[in-house]
């Protein structure tokens, strides 16, 4: 009885032949709607930092350095690839690519950084001028996120902390 | 430099040992998913060990919460040199989606140094397998940071502080002053 069901199992096994996937050595294929890596185009970008407003893992920072250049960074580090800075993207300028073989020894290998023209109105040829800490707080398209320390600032403050909001929390390690 | 010095010395089996401090299950699923004869992580000596004092690697999923960030310490501290540690998934690489809640300390590297980063929610069992064969030196590294420029100008620029009312038409030549 035994050895009868060993032969079974051993005709099974035998069977089912070899299914393990040659990976590394061999690329995968993924599933066509597969969302991977975000790929920013700056060619077709035009700022509007709908992405960053959109992102739910706040990964996308703005910074305008003055009124003509607006920087665009994606950190990644954090990304989930849900996808939702694609949807929002009226120019289509970001897209789901489907690169997932993004591990790296260094987290930095990650970010993608669009440094922007913003042109003034050529209209009235009128630069508008620099906010006050105050009417920041009531602009909706101005950000000042902090592009050095990798840190998007919450639009209810005017100010930069020197803390990051995560690491304000101290670890007492035994 | 760093491959150079897994390839010398992790040269045999790497035994791995799966440290989750607050995931979701999500990148736990993925993990045991390559080990499943259909991705055979076996094949590169890759065994899970259920204790920290046999392994060599550990893999990280979750970010490093408050009530778990010193055992996760403890854990790493167990495990003898030399080490590796591999972040997976975006709560281990950055902190994940609720970075800003009051119990998450952030990515697992604010409490133990992380060699190699897997991102994904949750990375696919492939991009598992694609950070452990990087690490063992048999794939290239496909990233890097990229930066993208827009600065040639489309239209001429505008400066009113340079401007002069010559009554003709005005050319700025000064493109590059920001």
């Amino acid at each position: 009885m035994s050895l009868l069901s060993k032969i079974r199992e051993t005709v099974l096994c035998l069977k089912a032949g070899r299914v393990t996937l040659p990976y590394p050595a061999e690329p995968r294929p993924v599933p066509p709607r597969f969302r991977g890596r975000p790929i920013f185009d700056a060619a077709k970008c035009i700022g509007c930092a709908g992405c960053a407003n959109n992102c739910p893992a706040r990964e996308i920072l703005v910074h305008d350095v003055c009124q003509e250049l607006r920087i665009i960074q994606y950190l990644g580090r954090r990304c989930t690839f849900c996808g939702r800075c694609a949807d929002v993207c009226p120019e289509k300028a970001v897209t789901m690519s489907h690169d997932f073989e993004t591990a790296t020894n260094a987290i930095a290998d990650l970010s993608q950084r669009l440094e922007l023209f913003m042109s003034t109105c050529q209209r009235c040829g009128r630069c508008f001028p620099e906010p006050s800490p105050l009417e920041r707080l009531k602009l909706k398209g101005y950000r000042f996120d902090d592009v050095a320390s990798e840190r998007w600032i919450f639009h209810s403050k005017g100010y930069l902390d020197a803390e990051s909001t995560v690491a304000d929390i101290r670890i007492d390690l035994d | 430099m760093i491959k150079q010095l897994c390839r010398k010395m992790f040269r045999k089996s790497l035994w791995v040992y799966h440290a989750n401090s607050g995931g979701c299950n999500g990148c736990d699923i993925e993990v045991l998913n390559v080990l499943t004869p259909y991705y055979d992580a076996e094949r590169f000596g890759i065994k899970l060990v259920g204790s920290p004092r046999h392994a060599d690697v550990m893999l990280c999923q979750g970010p490093a919460m408050r009530p778990t960030a010193a055992a996760l310490r403890r854990a790493y501290e167990a495990m003898p040199e030399p080490k590796l540690v591999f972040a997976i998934g975006s709560c281990a690489c950055g902190g994940g989606i609720w970075h800003d809640s009051y119990n998450v300390l952030g990515p697992v590297e604010k409490v133990i140094p992380v060699n190699y980063y897997i991102p994904g929610c949750p990375p696919r069992p492939e991009a598992i397998l694609y950070g452990v064969a990087l690490a063992l030196g048999l794939v290239e590294k496909k990233m890097c940071p990229v930066t993208l420029q827009r600065r040639r100008l489309p239209i001429p620029r505008y400066h009113p502080e340079s401007l002069v009312g010559t009554g003709i038409e005005i050319v700025y030549k000064d493109a590059e002053k920001v």
